[in-house]
């Protein structure tokens, strides 16, 4: 469960102080598939770091599954990358030049999960993530934009996190292979009951969540769940 | 999931390989700089150590625990205009003989008068070194004889006219591989008969002793020289231990038989083989000094490159880096990979740096060149030295990796 409480962060550059979030409250039930929506500088790539504990709130407190994240140190917020949360970005960011496979398994390394039980894990990983098989030894460079987003969205589940963040996952990729990299969200939510927050600046790709939370200049103006047609 | 959460070593190596594959040209060329380095530093080395070994041992050939005897003032306060050392007439032969029954631990002494004549033999010519010695100048120059023998006393005392030779002045008046014993060579167009040729020793320079002609210092003195004086008095002491008592002994006992009192004023000076050695010894490793450290620059401009490629690869791969942040690497895992990375270059360049280096020595000696030799304690500096270099050079670039923000390096363009 996520538990977000009064958060704010306060940029300093020189003199200026520039408020990038001004007070947000929420809170996320496990299973649910949220979109964090709001268009550039609403302050929710703020909040995304804030939630994927890359970055801290100046104050304000986030809970995730009950521990306190906002007061944590850099080893300790790794730690909590590395056991609770799935990071999909827009660029992908696979190794270049390395197979499906080892692309995969990268977070077990960093976790210390033996390596026989690695591949077992990063395959059924995959398999969930809907790559065919016939792609595991295929180097990054070698694969689709589609299938390369889903080898993403496989090594944010490997490591089987609370939280899958997925950072406009769709942003490079057409409106048809989005189509379908969203199916998979939606896929690992409903059939996995993965809990899922899509962080976006399109209402086309914020419609394929249960709720919908709007932000803008650091505060959230809208929290719906009726969105629905 | 707490408990095991370190990363192994061999996750570490296996990152690092694939990470040094994926740029296989700029890999290999900043591990040639490494590989140049360690190989010069290994072959100067090697070089400056054979070149010691081969000096040290063409002094040692000249005899051992050798002391010799020139005439003429070597501190002669600037009093005397020096005529070169050797042509000033004030060693005898019996100083040579008193030495050997007065003074302790004097193993041999050879009185020498040497001089360069013209040889003819059966129309043939050469010019080359006549030696007038006695029979102990075998024992006391390390000399061997292939045939015939030596001079002996008996020769001696009745002035005889034989000859000793080299074996190069043999092929040279005789031709290769002719038995020259019993012939005749014509010396200042006086006969002798030749009743030995010499081992080869191998030597060059100005006294090659295979390109000399012996005879009875009597003889010499007599017919060629036509004087009483001795060029030179070598002089083996029993041991290197009782040199310098030997050396300060004959010093006295010259001066009380020539009446001199003040030993500024000696007519004769006197020459230790271990001084030369200990001055060749430290030219050479003057030299070796000097050549390895023409090659350990070498190796720092090749950690200065390694410095630089791992700078250039923390930038090119900083989204790498921040990918690896978000999904969990700790500061000092980053920091352990990018530092392997580096020091895993300098091995492999320090590998096969130990090799060539080695190979090039090997050419050096194969080619007769020089008689090199790389010791275990070159190979172990070299290592250790690409090693540190690693590490030093390494430290910085990985320390920025392992520095990086991941928000930052994750919106790196």
């Amino acid at each position: 469960m996520i538990e977000i409480k009064n958060v704010t962060k306060i940029y300093k550059t020189g003199s200026v102080e520039f408020k990038a979030l001004n007070g947000v409250s929420f809170k996320i039930e496990d299973g649910e598939f949220v979109a964090i929506m709001g268009p550039s500088g609403s302050g929710k790539s703020t909040l995304m770091h804030i939630l994927g504990a890359l970055d801290t709130p100046s104050s304000g407190m986030y809970f995730l599954d009950g521990r306190d994240v906002s007061s944590m140190s850099d080893e300790q917020l790794a730690d909590i990358r590395r056991d609770k949360i799935g990071f999909v970005f827009q660029s992908f960011n696979l190794l270049p030049r390395t197979t499906v496979l080892r692309n995969v398994m990268l977070p077990l390394v960093y976790a210390g999960v033996k390596e026989e039980e690695r591949e077992k894990q990063a395959r059924s990983a995959l398999e969930a993530a809907g790559l065919n098989e016939s792609h595991f030894v295929h180097k990054s460079n070698e694969l689709s934009g589609g299938q390369i987003q889903r080898v993403a969205i496989a090594r944010a589940l490997v490591n089987n996190p609370s939280l899958i963040l997925a950072d406009e996952p769709t942003g490079n990729l057409d409106s048809k292979t989005g189509e379908i990299v969203l199916g998979t969200f939606k896929r690992l939510n409903k059939e996995l009951g993965r809990t899922v927050i899509l962080i976006t600046h399109e209402h086309d790709v914020a419609e394929h969540a249960d709720r919908i939370i709007h932000i803008r200049d650091g505060i959230i103006i809208e929290d719906s769940r009726e969105h629905k047609k | 999931m707490n408990i095991k959460n370190k990363m192994k070593i061999s996750d570490i190596l296996e990152e690092t390989y694939t990470a040094l594959l994926s740029n296989k040209a700029r890999t290999s060329l900043t591990i040639l700089g490494i590989v140049i380095g360690i190989a010069s530093v290994i072959a100067m080395i090697s070089i400056g150590a054979g070149a010691q070994g081969t000096i040290e041992s063409n002094i040692k050939s000249i005899g051992s625990n050798l002391i010799t005897i020139s005439p003429g003032a070597q501190r002669g306060l600037g009093l005397q205009v020096s005529s070169g050392r050797g042509s000033a007439r004030t060693l005898t032969e019996a100083d040579g003989y008193s030495i050997k029954e007065e003074i302790d631990n004097v193993n041999a002494v050879s009185p020498e008068l040497s001089g360069r004549y013209q040889v003819v033999a059966k129309g043939t010519n050469t010019n080359t070194s006549v030696i007038g010695v006695i029979d102990t100048y075998p024992t006391v120059r390390n000399l061997e004889i292939e045939e015939g023998s030596f001079i002996t006393s008996q020769h001696l005392r009745n002035y005889s006219k034989v000859a000793v030779i080299g074996p190069t002045v043999s092929s040279d008046l005789f031709g290769e591989d002719i038995n020259a014993i019993g012939k005749i060579i014509r010396i200042k167009n006086i006969q002798f008969t030749v009743i030995g040729v010499t081992k080869a020793k191998g030597g060059s320079g100005f006294s090659n002793p295979d390109d000399m002609i012996f005879v009875p210092i009597g003889s010499a003195q007599r017919f060629l020289a036509g004087e009483t004086y001795v060029s030179s008095i070598s002089v083996q002491a029993s041991d290197s231990e009782s040199m310098t008592q030997v050396q300060q002994d004959i010093t006295t006992l010259l001066l009380d038989r020539h009446n001199i009192s003040v030993p500024e004023m000696a007519d004769f000076s006197i020459f230790n083989q271990a001084d030369i050695l200990a001055t060749a010894s430290s030219i050479t490793d003057t030299f070796t000094i000097l050549l390895g450290s023409v090659a350990g620059i070498s190796l720092v401009v090749g950690g200065i490159g390694i410095m630089n490629m791992m700078l250039t690869t923390v930038t090119e791969r900083t989204r790498e880096i921040g990918l690896r942040k978000a999904i969990g690497a700790k500061e000092k895992d980053i920091n352990l990979q990018f530092l392997i990375e580096a020091v895993m270059l300098t091995f492999i360049g320090g590998l096969i740096g130990v090799f060539l280096g080695w190979l090039i020595s090997f050419g050096v000696t194969y080619f007769d060149i020089l008689q090199t030799k790389v010791t275990i304690k070159s190979i172990l500096l070299a290592f250790t030295i690409s090693a540190s270099i690693g590490i030093i050079f390494g430290y910085y670039p990985a320390r920025r990796a392992a520095k990086l923000n991941p928000i930052e390096a994750l919106r790196y363009e």
